[in-house]
């Protein structure tokens, strides 16, 4: 019978990302509750040495597959290296985090291991001795329980909404041989492109400073890039100006863009179209800053100020920094 | 080439969502059904490969007899013909469900490439493309940017957080569709009067000969989380709201 709830660790050039060390959190309350083990697979190149930064997070065995084909991240590589050692070990839950990798892996392991998947979770517990996964459906605007009635019973957990909670176990590695060799492959990595402006990414962000239509071009998000670059914030953009061309795709917040769980998000200059609102709604703080105190933003604020933005934001940034 | 456009109609982004009193669904009253916008992209990248290398763009959608007017779009758009997989065993089919139901009417067609939208923006999983493959048998490429094919492989562009790949991979494969790939076009008159005489086969399971094994449900749908009511800062100077804003973010919220 299925028994032991695993996850995937991720990890990017050789260093384990932050979400995994969630992920390994919300696994082990899991595995408390059903009286079973954490197990985490890590598969890189040079990453046999990161078992013990899992274990300070409660995993009790960590499956390696270290090896020069996975160097970089492929689907076809790590898919085919995860469900061998799944298959091997038939865990009762899966888990993985809702990162840009996590989401391509744990969709083409929901395929190879015929068995149901839930997508960018932001709740999981256990009911009636399964996994019961809580996600937002159409972008936030509503939520759905999922049920999984195969095993792995698998859940990609949203980055920055479980919180890390450190409890040290054993972390005893099992190196394991993916079976992988780099001429199965029909995928490669020819080249990566790395993002050298140093700036935090809208879906990794503690907080976002968000600017609108209300930003009238693609100059007013100076004072923008000034508040965030002193908070240590990503700055995003609604639909509106991505569209008018001020702000590139990447950082559009919404149902056509990213769908983001910051502590805190200051909303300026944006209405409030429900489309945005759908992709921020679940972020822990919202702050409001825009003239029309009628503006459906308003709603879904926890502290609003009514004014000139241009005025305002300036004087939060000097605010701020006296603080900072 | 031989190419696919998967496609699935949604509700329109400025719908309002509602839940059935009992959490079985959403109230579908008063919705606008529109192609979900990421396969619009991935529809237009099909018709610009059809373009540039020859072929032949096959519009394929597992839906109620409504989606039929997203497959007729993608037709007024340039696609050659679709297949309409209607069944109602198939309504609120999970994704490996639909993803097994799409494999088995492309696997009659050969394909050489299939594309679909990175995610569909009613359940916003993200899984079918990804399924899909892996039951065809095929590499998959999510959320691409740019696409170029020549030589018999293909060359993409994927972004992740704080960089992009850059990826090849040999056809047939799945490529799903992220905004910025390129920009669709609008269907015209001509095009939305021939799609009417353009072909679409529909079938049901049987025809396909899929058995319709569920592995997960939405057990439950519930309405967000009501959020409290917030605190509007009043008063006149700007300076002295900012001054509170960033007070009560410090001490109230302990976010900055």
């Amino acid at each position: 019978m299925a028994k032991g709830v695993w996850i995937v660790a991720e990890q990017r050039d050789g260093a384990l990302r932050k979400v995994s060390f969630e992920i390994a959190s919300a696994a082990r309350k899991l595995a408390d509750e059903l009286g079973d083990e954490v197990c985490a697979v890590i598969v890189g190149s040079g990453v046999e040495g990161l078992a013990p930064e899992l274990a300070k997070y409660g995993v009790d065995k960590v499956y390696v597959a270290d090896d020069a084909v996975f160097a970089d991240y492929t689907t076809d590589a790590y898919s085919a290296a995860v469900a061998k050692v799944v298959k091997e070990n038939d865990p009762a839950i899966l888990l993985l985090g809702s990162s840009v990798q996590g989401k391509d892996l744990s969709a083409s392991l929901a395929g190879k291991l015929a068995t149901g998947l839930a997508s960018d979770c932001v709740e999981v517990s256990i009911a009636d001795g399964k996994l019961l996964a809580i996600r937002p459906m159409y972008a936030g605007k509503c939520f759905g329980e999922i049920v999984i009635d195969t095993t792995p019973q698998m859940a990609a957990l949203r980055p920055n909404v479980f919180a890390m909670a450190e409890n040290a176990k054993a972390g005893e590695v099992v190196k394991f041989d993916a079976g992988v060799a780099a001429g199965d492959l029909k995928t490669k990595v020819v080249e990566t492109q790395k993002d050298t402006s140093g700036k935090v990414d809208l879906t990794e962000a503690n907080v976002i400073v968000s600017g609108g239509r209300g930003m009238k071009g693609p100059e007013g998000y100076g004072i923008l890039e000034e508040l965030a670059e002193l908070l240590g914030a990503a700055v995003g953009a609604s639909r509106a100006a991505v569209d008018a061309g001020w702000r590139p795709q990447s950082d559009q917040v919404g149902q056509t863009g990213k769908v983001v769980s910051p502590n805190l998000y200051i909303a300026c200059g944006i209405s409030g179209a429900i489309q945005h609102l759908a992709g921020m709604s679940s972020s822990k703080y919202i702050v409001a800053v825009n003239k029309d105190g009628e503006a459906p933003i308003f709603a879904k604020a926890d502290y609003g100020i009514v004014d000139d933005l241009f005025k305002v934001v300036p004087e939060i940034t000097a605010e701020a920094k006296k603080i900072l | 080439m031989n190419i696919v456009a998967c496609v699935k109609q949604v509700p329109d982004t400025e719908a309002l969502i509602k839940v059935k009193p009992d959490g079985t669904g959403i109230d579908e009253g008063g919705i606008k059904w529109v192609m979900n916008p990421y396969d619009e992209y991935g529809v237009e990248e099909a018709l610009k490969l059809k373009e540039a290398q020859g072929g032949e763009v096959t519009i394929v959608s597992a839906g109620p007899a409504r989606a039929m007017e997203s497959i007729r779009t993608a037709l007024a758009m340039g696609a050659e013909k679709g297949i309409h997989i209607c069944d109602a065993a198939l309504d609120n089919a999970d994704e490996y469900t639909t993803a097994a139901a799409l494999a088995a009417a492309i696997k009659e067609i050969n394909a050489d490439i299939i594309f679909c939208g990175q995610r569909a923006i009613d359940d916003d999983s993200g899984q079918v493309g990804s399924i899909l493959a892996e039951l065809l048998g095929i590499p998959v490429v999510t959320i691409v940017t740019k696409f170029d094919a020549e030589d018999g492989k293909i060359k993409v562009v994927k972004p992740i957080e704080g960089a992009q790949f850059v990826i090849e991979s040999t056809l047939p494969c799945v490529v799903t569709a992220q905004k910025g790939l390129n920009e669709p076009r609008y269907a015209s008159l001509p095009g939305i009067m021939k799609a009417k005489k353009k072909p679409v086969d529909v079938k049901d399971a049987a025809a396909l000969g899929i058995s319709i094994e569920p592995k997960a449900r939405v057990a439950k749908m519930t309405p967000p989380p009501e959020r409290a009511p917030g605190k509007i800062i009043a008063g006149d100077d700007p300076a002295a709201k900012a001054a509170e804003l960033v007070k009560l973010l410090r001490e109230e919220a302990k976010v900055i």
